[in-house]
């Protein structure tokens, strides 16, 4: 059911940037059905300090986003804010078209079940084996056992891991346990992928490859927003960057060459090429 | 499908998590084995205390010319006074047999019986002993107290005796529920905190569950039935100990020590069945009510 919209949304793809300062209209305006993420001035206050500082922005169906920004930035903040971790102090973010304001605390696992999560320290059960973790995505949403042997072979697969179906996390290296949790958080195909510094814990030939699988998703219809500090990375990426420094918006730019066809196999030998570009762009 | 889902739950936790488990084990198997001692102690404290403050109660004695219509005529009399719960008569006769039964050279050298009739008057509660003492000897004109019947000889006057067995019983009555809820609750806190440090250890995985979408009762179950599995073996063990610790030590001191053998004590099945109820509800209360505040991400 993802890779229809997907074929339907890149038809219509439309220019992928809002300027950061633009005054948005207050009424629902025709773009709403197309975003996933939208931001209108948010603000977030930790007792006294700012997190997030007026903040407007907005992801469509099926962008690759990369959120950076030095530590103390505000993308934390951001991806907390996503999964109703935390509330905002002020303004209103909505996710799909529901205002998250308006989710009770009774309602917020089910609407945690439409985003997947990725953390930089994975965040496994230690108690279970790699099957067993995945399957728990599907079992907290009532997946019968049915869907669960149907389902987890198939993005085990998809995420390299089918020989390592028994092993528990410990017995695996970062790069496996950050795809074990990869393919937890995409087994319910969510249409939106969070993923907060997935590559911080990483060489950076595995970087690579968690990289490479997560533009394999986004390439499924799948809206990904990634956090990170890697530069170099988002440099040789070249996706749509929003840059965020003492909790504002300070760059949203669609990188230079947005070339949304690659293929996996393309953009991981691009990856791997040393820089052409200098950095810091 | 979702109950057998739980199951499953709670057994792999038991195991893959078998100390904090086993923390929780042993501290309901050793507060169930105070408790299982403490609760037969008090029962037979408070049995101790009832049957001494059962035997106050005030004799009349009639006169020995008494007949058959002034002993009929004397328990109506008797039953119309306040607080009196009941009457009860025992003849001539009657005392003689059971006296002579309890001292019977000494009876056998007094040769006839020089017991009276005698109604035991029983108050409706021990405390009112008094008032119906007072109520059956009302002052005469002389000032002297009198008897509310020509029929009745004299009233027993154990006045000292009754104050003081009063207030030994009641302070050993109170004494014991004292100790009984201070236990109690020892039981609950000590219980509850060792569950709550299990789950203390646990708390990144409750986070992690509820990041992927769990619902709050979804991560409650399993712990909740954990916690019933875990009470419910404690108590078993503590009620084994107990089982054979009756059958080897008590029971044989009961032909001895009427204490032990007292019927107010709690009979063991009773006995079983409060220590189950409890181990298992304050540890599966202890596991979802402590879960509570790790499951606020």
């Amino acid at each position: 059911m993802a890779t229809s919209f997907t074929s339907r949304d890149r038809t219509r793809r439309r220019a992928p940037v809002a300027p950061v300062a633009h005054p948005r209209q207050p009424v629902r305006d025709p773009a709403d059905g197309r975003r996933v993420i939208d931001f209108r001035g948010v603000s977030k206050l930790y007792s006294g300090d700012v997190g997030l500082d007026q903040a407007t922005f907005s992801v469509d169906r099926g962008e690759f986003v990369f959120l950076v920004g030095s530590t103390g930035s505000g993308k934390s903040t951001v991806m907390r804010l996503l999964i109703k971790e935390l509330e905002p102090t002020s303004g209103t973010i909505r996710v799909a078209g529901h205002d998250l304001g308006e989710i009770t605390r009774r309602r917020v696992p089910f609407y945690r079940r439409n985003v997947g999560v990725v953390f930089q320290d994975f965040k496994l059960l230690p108690n279970r084996t790699v099957h067993d973790n995945v399957a728990y995505a599907l079992q907290v949403t009532g997946g019968s056992r049915k869907d669960i042997r149907a389902k987890v072979p198939d993005i085990l697969r998809l995420t390299g891991l089918s020989t390592k179906l028994h092993n528990y996390p410990d017995q695996l290296s970062g790069g496996e346990q950050q795809r074990v949790s990869i393919a937890r958080a995409f087994v319910n195909h969510p249409p939106l992928l969070l993923a907060d510094e997935p590559t911080g814990n990483l060489d950076p030939e595995t970087s690579i490859d968690i990289m490479r699988l997560l533009y394999r998703i986004n390439r499924t219809g799948t809206t990904v927003l990634v956090a990170t500090h890697d530069q170099a990375m988002v440099d040789k990426m070249r996706r749509r960057v929003l840059e965020l420094s003492r909790g504002r918006i300070v760059r949203d730019e669609a990188a230079g060459l947005y070339t949304r066809d690659e293929t996996t196999r393309d953009l991981a030998r691009r990856l791997r090429a040393p820089s052409t570009r200098p950095p810091g762009v | 499908m979702r109950i057998g889902f739980f199951l499953r739950e709670a057994v792999r936790a038991t195991r893959r998590s078998a100390a904090p488990s086993f923390a929780a084990l042993a501290t309901v198997l050793v507060t169930m084995l105070v408790l299982g001692v403490f609760i037969p102690i008090v029962q037979a404290t408070n049995g101790a205390a009832n049957s001494v403050r059962s035997r106050v109660l005030v004799d009349v004695y009639m006169k020995s010319s008494a007949t058959a219509a002034d002993e009929a005529r004397v328990r109506r009399e008797l039953l119309a006074v306040s607080h009196v719960k009941s009457v009860e008569f025992v003849s001539k006769q009657q005392a003689y047999a059971q006296q002579s039964k309890i001292d019977p050279q000494a009876y056998q050298l007094l040769g006839s019986n020089p017991l009276p009739d005698t109604f035991h008057v029983i108050p409706d509660s021990p405390g009112n002993v008094l008032a119906v003492r007072s109520a059956l000897t009302p002052k005469g004109p002389s000032g002297q107290p009198g008897v509310i019947d020509p029929a009745i000889g004299s009233v027993s006057n154990k006045k000292n005796d009754t104050r003081k067995i009063l207030e030994v019983t009641n302070l050993v009555t109170i004494t014991a529920a004292a100790l009984t809820v201070l236990l109690t609750l020892a039981s609950i806190l000590l219980i509850a905190n060792t569950i709550r440090l299990s789950l203390y250890a646990r708390r990144r995985e409750v986070e992690v569950m509820k990041l992927v979408g769990a619902t709050d009762w979804f991560i409650r179950w399993p712990f909740v039935i954990e916690g019933i599995v875990v009470g419910a073996a404690g108590a078993l063990l503590a009620i084994a100990v107990l089982g054979i610790a009756k059958v080897a030590l008590l029971d044989p001191l009961a032909h001895s020590w009427t204490l032990i053998a007292a019927p107010q004590t709690i009979p063991f099945s009773a006995l079983v069945a409060i220590l189950m109820f409890a181990g298992v509800l304050v540890s599966a209360l202890g596991s979802g009510l402590s879960l509570r505040r790790f499951l606020r991400v």
